[in-house]
């Protein structure tokens, strides 16, 4: 199994110049793999709100592209973000990242834990592209496709929940990052 | 006695480039001057995702406008604390103040009034009371310039 670091590795490797929008877990790793000013780490936050956050911009810059890593924790608060973002065909790519934990709480499960099938959930709320992907490999074979072309697309990685780790903290203060991030979408 | 279609245009000429809305059986009554607006509403699920996804609009460089009842606005309270005072975007809510007209005449024991006035000055967000029931096209102008103008977040309580 895939470890939340190696998800995000293949994803720095395949993703162009797309928004990337980070959730929880990921923001203590995405600034260690990019920083470009596309980089939108999403602390102080609501959890459960990077989807539609990820929409909105969506609809402000259309064709620009915004990917969006959110934890499996954060998408169970607000699973109707699925429906309302399968209703608009815009280039917003959706990457779960399923460790069954909430990380930064402690590792306690998430309901129903790595038995949820998110897959159905995504194709159920009418998103057209769903990929799945319980590997590195798997993963870096369909990377490049998933993150490009036609949207929404959702992209469900199955990673190892890993325990312990230091609390996340965005690279900026938020003033900073949201100036970097309009100066970089003009 | 404002009907939808001068509502709308109203929003229109306020400058709101998109409306994220959750429609209840007050602010529905849009709906078919919606269609043909160019204000189209961005329809959502819930009430904290129309926040955050006004958020991603305001990142963006628009200027959304969230109307919901206030019944979601109470469950949207973290969306609105992150945007308004940690991501500091200066979102504009309508929010829909259910029982509003009934309460003020004493003939309803709907809670929503009192609670709607306590939460928005909770999340320290500048606010008027405005009741299309009882205004014309240029107090609704006036109320809506008002919103536009502030430079930080802000409601406006719309009675129903």
């Amino acid at each position: 199994m895939m470890t939340h670091r190696d998800a995000l590795e293949v994803l720095a490797l395949h993703r162009r110049e797309q928004v990337v929008i980070t959730t929880m877990g990921s923001v203590a790793i995405w600034p260690q793999l990019s920083d470009s000013p596309l980089d939108f780490h999403y602390l102080p936050s609501s959890m459960g709100q990077g989807v539609p956050l990820g929409l909105g911009l969506c609809f402000a810059k259309p064709g620009r592209g915004v990917i969006v890593l959110t934890g499996d924790g954060g998408l169970l608060m607000n699973l109707g973000c699925l429906v309302t973002a399968a209703q608009f065909a815009v280039p917003l790519y959706i990457v779960l990242i399923d460790n069954g934990l909430y990380e930064v709480t402690g590792g306690q499960p998430v309901p129903h834990a790595s038995l949820t099938d998110f897959g159905a959930f995504a194709r159920g709320a009418g998103i057209p592209r769903v990929y799945a992907c319980g590997s590195r490999a798997e993963w870096d074979a369909v990377a490049s496709e998933a993150t490009s072309g036609s949207g929404p697309v959702f992209v469900w990685l199955k990673v190892k929940g890993e325990v312990g780790k230091p609390t996340p903290s965005a690279p900026r203060p938020m003033a900073e990052q949201i100036a970097r991030l309009r100066g970089a979408l003009g | 006695m404002l009907g939808p279609n001068d509502i709308v245009s109203a929003l229109e000429a306020a400058g709101f480039t998109h409306l994220v809305w959750i429609p209840d059986s007050h602010l529905g009554t849009w709906e078919p001057a919606l269609r043909v607006s160019r204000l189209a509403p961005v329809r959502l699920c819930r009430e904290g995702e129309a926040v955050a996804l006004a958020a991603g609009l305001m990142l963006g460089g628009a200027r959304p406008l969230v109307a919901i009842q206030c019944t979601g606005f109470f469950e949207a309270g973290d969306a609105v604390r992150n945007v308004a005072h940690d991501m500091k975007l200066p979102l504009k809510l309508v929010i829909g103040v259910r029982s509003a007209r009934a309460a003020s005449a004493g003939k309803s024991g709907d809670n929503c009034p009192h609670f709607a006035e306590k939460l928005v000055q909770a999340w320290e967000l500048p606010h008027t009371r405005f009741d299309p029931a009882d205004a014309d096209a240029a107090a609704l102008a006036g109320a809506l310039k008002a919103l536009v103008d502030q430079p930080t977040p802000a409601a406006i309580l719309w009675a129903e």
